[in-house]
This record gives C-alpha cells, sequence and structure tokens, in this order.
C-alpha cells in the first residue's frame, strides 16, 4: 500500500501539514470557518515532532501487523483488508487509549472533547494525502514502497 | 464411536478477544477449513470492557459489538451460543456439551476466560450481591439498581474501579472497600494510585482501605457489610470486584495446568492439537522471562492470533505479552506496562510530575521493565514498545520522562528506518507508482 513517508531533513516544522490536515478533517472545508467558527477546531490526524534541529511530521503508518487493532477493547479499530487502510468506528470508540499504549509510533491523537481517537485516515477521495500535497518542501512522500522489515507485533 | 458425530476442522471454546483473534488468523490463511464458536454466553461477540458503559447508559448491544453483526456469517463460522460444554475428550478429539450433544474436532482452543474471584465471606449467597465480568453481570445489576441507592463494591483493582465508574452515573452512593492500603495497587504504584484515589473520590466515592468485609448481612436482601474492623456499613448492594481466576474446569486432569492452562510458546497445550490463550493461558511474559497469567485484553487477543495460525498449520510464535492496561476513568487517564515497583534494589526508578502529568519508567540494567503514565498517555506506546523490544535506553533514559517526550526523543537509529522513506539506492523498482511522479527522496 501507499504510505506517508518523511523526509526529516527537508522538514522545517512549519505546521502547514497539520493546517491542511485539520481544514481536511473539518465540517465546513473553509478555512475561517473551520478555524474560528466551528465548534472546537478540527483536530489534526498528525503531530509535529520536534528536537531542535530535527523535524518530522508524523501520523498513523497504518502498519501490516497494526497493535493497535488487535489491542483495541472495542472493536472500533480495523485494518481494510483490500486497502490497507487502518480505520476507527468513532461511535464505537470509547477513548481508552489502549491503541496508545501499543503505538510504536506515538501516533494516536486523542479527541478529548469527544473522549475518542481520531487518526490519520490518507484522505479518502483525494489522489494524494492533503499534507503531502501541501508540504512546500516535499518532505512528505506519499510512495509504496516495500517495508524492508515489516514492524512485528 | 458413532460415525454420525458432528466434526469441525477448529473448535474454538469461548467467544471474547482470544476466541475471536484465533478465528480470524485462521481465516487468513485457511478460507474454507470448518470453524467451530461454542460460548456459554448466548451474545455475538461483545466487548466485555463496555459493560461499565452498559451500566452508566444502556448503551446497546449493538454499541458493544465486538465485531459487525454478520461477522460469523462472512467468515462461515458455525457459533453456538448459549451452549455449554460439559466435557472434553482430548484424546478423542471431541467435546460433550451439556445437553448431550457431542462434537469432534481437529485442532482445540480453549479460551474459556476467567471466572469471578468469590471469597467464602459469609453473607456472599445473599440476594443483591453480584460480580463484574459478563454482559449478563451488568444488566443483573442494572435491573437491581431499582432496589438500590447504597452500593459496596469489594475490591478497588480494576473491575472494581470500572463498576464504580458506571454506578457513578447511575447516580447511587458508593463505598470501596479495599484491602490493600491503596487502589489500583496492581497496575500503578503510590504516586499513580493516589492520583486515581483523588479523581474516585471527588465523584463522590466513599474508599476504604487497608479493609476486607467479614461479613455480608440482610433478609432477603442485603441491608449491611460488616468490615474486619467491626464496622458496619449500611448498603443495599454488594459488587464483589475482587479479580478474575482462569476458568479451567475444562483443562483439569487433562492438560498441564498451573494456575492458568499452560502454553508454549506457541501457544501449545501440553496435548497434541490442543491450544489455549487469554485469561485462562498462562503465557510467555517478555518481563518476567517466564509463564505467567495476564487477564488482559490485547494479550488475549494476540495469543488467539498466535493460537489461530498455529491451529492452521502457519508456525508463528508468541512475543510474549505483560500486564498493560489503559483506562481513561474518572477523567483521568492512566497508563501502565509491566513491573510497575521494583522487586528490590536492583531497579533504577525514574518519575517525574508535571502538574496532574506523572510518568515513571523502571529500568533493570538498562532496559525499561515497567511504566506508568497518568494524566497523558498519547505516547505511552513508545515507551511501551522500547520495553517490548528489549532496546537499550541507557543513553536517553532521562528523555523517557522529560515533559516533551516523543519520538524525536529517540536516537535516530530508532526511528529514522521506519518512517523515513529508504534511500534512493534502496528503493526497490516497484516504488515509483504513476510514470512521471518520481519518489521524493534525499
Amino acid at each position: 500500500m501507499k504510505r506517508i513517508y518523511v523526509n526529516e531533513q527537508v522538514c522545517m516544522g512549519c505546521h502547514l501539514c497539520e493546517v491542511h490536515c485539520q481544514l481536511k478533517h473539518s465540517q465546513s472545508s473553509d478555512m475561517i470557518k473551520a478555524f474560528k467558527g466551528e465548534d472546537g477546531r478540527p483536530l489534526p490526524r498528525l503531530r509535529i515532532e520536534e528536537r531542535k534541529p530535527v523535524f518530522f511530521s508524523l501520523r498513523c503508518q497504518h502498519c501490516d501487523e497494526p497493535a493497535c487493532v488487535y489491542a483495541c477493547l472495542t472493536g472500533a479499530l480495523r485494518k481494510d483488508p483490500q486497502t490497507g487502510i487502518v480505520t476507527v468506528d468513532e461511535n464505537k470508540c470509547v477513548g481508552c487509549w489502549t491503541c496508545a499504549l501499543v503505538c510504536r509510533f506515538g501516533a494516536v491523537v486523542p479527541d478529548k472533547n469527544h473522549h475518542r481517537m481520531v487518526k490519520c485516515d490518507l484522505c479518502p477521495g483525494e489522489d494524494v494525502p492533503v499534507c503531502v500535497a501541501n508540504c512546500p518542501n516535499e518532505a512528505l512522500i506519499y510512495a509504496e514502497i516495500e517495508q524492508p522489515s515489516p514492524v512485528k507485533v | 464411536m458413532a460415525d454420525n458425530i458432528d466434526k469441525v476442522k477448529y473448535l474454538i471454546i469461548g467467544n471474547s478477544a482470544g476466541g475471536i483473534g484465533a478465528a480470524e488468523a485462521i481465516r487468513e490463511v485457511d478460507k474454507t477449513g470448518s470453524i467451530a464458536i461454542v460460548s456459554d454466553e448466548p451474545y455475538p461477540a461483545y466487548s466485555r470492557p463496555l459493560i461499565s458503559k452498559y451500566l452508566a447508559e444502556k448503551c446497546s448491544l449493538e454499541r458493544m459489538l465486538y465485531r459487525p453483526a454478520d461477522f460469523y456469517e462472512k467468515n462461515n463460522i458455525k457459533a453456538l451460543l448459549g451452549r455449554k460444554i460439559a466435557r472434553l475428550d482430548v484424546d478423542a478429539h471431541l467435546v460433550e456439551m451439556a445437553d448431550g450433544e457431542k462434537l469432534g474436532w481437529q485442532k482445540l482452543l480453549v479460551s474459556t476466560g476467567g471466572l469471578p474471584i468469590i471469597p467464602p465471606t459469609k453473607g456472599i449467597k445473599s440476594e443483591g450481591v453480584f460480580s463484574f465480568l459478563t454482559l449478563d453481570d451488568a444488566k443483573a445489576i442494572d435491573q437491581y439498581l431499582k432496589h438500590a441507592s447504597r452500593v459496596v463494591v469489594i475490591g478497588g483493582g480494576l473491575i472494581g474501579v470500572s463498576v464504580t465508574e458506571g454506578l457513578v452515573k447511575r447516580g447511587v452512593d458508593i463505598t470501596i472497600i479495599e484491602m490493600k492500603e491503596r487502589i489500583l495497587n496492581v497496575m500503578l504504584d503510590e504516586e499513580a494510585s493516589a492520583m486515581a484515589d483523588k479523581a474516585v473520590r471527588k465523584a463522590g466515592v466513599k474508599i476504604v482501605t487497608n479493609h476486607t468485609v467479614a461479613e455480608i448481612s440482610g433478609e432477603g436482601g442485603v441491608s449491611s457489610v460488616t468490615l474486619n474492623d467491626g464496622t458496619a456499613i449500611p448498603c443495599d448492594m454488594v459488587v464483589v470486584a475482587i479479580g478474575v481466576v482462569p476458568r479451567v474446569e475444562l483443562a483439569s486432569g487433562k492438560l498441564k495446568t498451573n494456575r492458568g492452562i499452560v502454553v508454549d510458546r506457541f501457544m501449545a497445550t501440553s496435548s497434541p492439537d490442543v491450544y489455549a490463550c487469554g485469561d485462562v493461558a498462562e503465557a510467555y511474559d517478555f518481563i518476567y522471562g517466564m509463564n505467567r497469567v495476564t487477564p488482559v485484553w490485547p494479550n488475549a487477543y494476540m495469543g488467539g492470533r498466535v493460537a489461530g495460525f498455529n491451529m492452521a498449520g502457519v508456525s508463528t510464535e508468541y512475543r510474549g505479552g505483560t500486564a498493560m492496561n489503559s483506562l481513561s476513568y474518572f477523567g483521568l487517564d492512566v497508563a501502565s506496562a509491566g513491573m510497575v515497583m521494583p522487586l528490590d534494589a536492583g531497579y533504577e526508578v525514574l518519575s517525574a510530575r508535571y502538574g496532574n502529568i506523572y510518568r515513571k519508567v523502571l529500568l533493570k540494567d538498562g532496559f525499561v521493565v515497567g511504566m506508568v503514565f497518568v494524566g497523558e498517555t498519547e505516547k505511552s506506546g513508545i515507551a511501551y514498545n522500547l520495553m517490548k523490544d528489549q532496546v537499550k535506553v541507557d543513553g536517553f533514559k532521562k528523555a523517557l520522562i522529560a515533559r516533551e517526550f516523543g519520538l524525536a526523543s529517540l536516537p535516530d537509529e530508532l526511528w529514522r528506518p521506519r518512517i523515513e522513506a529508504p534511500r534512493r539506492e534502496f528503493v526497490p523498482p516497484v516504488a515509483v507508482k504513476e510514470p512521471g511522479e518520481e519518489v521524493a527522496v534525499e
């Protein structure tokens, strides 16, 4: 499957990926409304990791062996056998954060207001996820790369 | 033996995390071999941890379902629900149901889970005394709440706190009686327990530690409990939440059993073609380096998954599990794994407190062997996996408890190869999908 990879050496931590992710997952898809009008700013499904001068943008890696899916207490997390995308059913998630306890990337984003997790969905309907498409420095790469050694659970 | 006995290729006893994990693994590698799942519970697989939510807000069974309603049909699994198995014959590869029907199998998984620990306290069999493990337990408590406004919960562990969370939302008066000096004393250290204690009390719950219930009294119901020091606490309901023991009754005398059914690294029991996982099993714990009962949901699923592959002939080794829990009750997020208190002086303890955030790791010889995260648990998995992968952390151990902890806190070699695109020379030829759309590397 195609995944999002980073090129840390050219990431300057501008947070544009985050802004576009928020916009994409907002109700209105309107930048001003999404950030100033909607009931609670939409959450980005990625986060910027930094240890200056190191920056990179991090989100769910849709692991081949998804520890979060196996650990999920409610069955809210699934890995689509066809696309490989790991999805969360936000109506089933109760926010126990067991997924966070097993995610080696620390990629789980808790939505504490609604007490459920949100995650990268690789932007359904888009050819290229919006974080990648809007990265000014090509610090994000959307590509199908055979994983040299799939992460074992 | 009669030839007309039904026979399946895979028989799974137990319809919760372990059983479903096995069934899903089997179907990944064997699309057609017959599978039957037997459970004495009448429901399709549901999320046991959600029974607290059921109690709180009577959420529907549909919302509690662990898998979609068409799971059994879609996977061609025969679900024998509400059926009890009376006897297991490992030599003849048969089980006998309580109604006398026999069922043959080629490979068997025992994932029968646990049973609540019920102490021999006087009055424990009274009406109004409940355990809290299954949906039926939650339903029974829910019904009985019509007659009850004051509840005593015996046990301040995970089950006790979980039932309390549900009950608080029903507006009843609750007292937790904990035998040891603090609640959640198995999964948390002192500081984290104190934070949990505060959060639970803030919800109006009374907590009595260092006490046990000596007697449950009442005529035709419960009217009070008497503690070991003679104090009486008036109440109309008691929930026994001491813990679970492996439900080994089918295996007794047939499979090697210690506290639970002993399994090897392939989740195989002492008997050929018989596997076990979940709360009933004693499987490898990678922290203690030995078999232990670790009755937690994720380990049940993983053990089941490994068992399922092996049952279907795909040899798969269990990496092991350890005690691990993540909870979000009473507005407090808590995650812990491994050893939360040092066994002796040979451990190094690192901890830090930032307001309502608490973080602790326990090290042994430079390796993480235990962790507690409170107040902010979203990156706890990074530490958990350092522990599971047995990564030596001496060089960056302080980063694990720093306020700003994340993947970038780790040495490069621990994150770069996993999230960076490989350099051009390592990209296999299939990497470029669209003509003209070069993969940007370097």
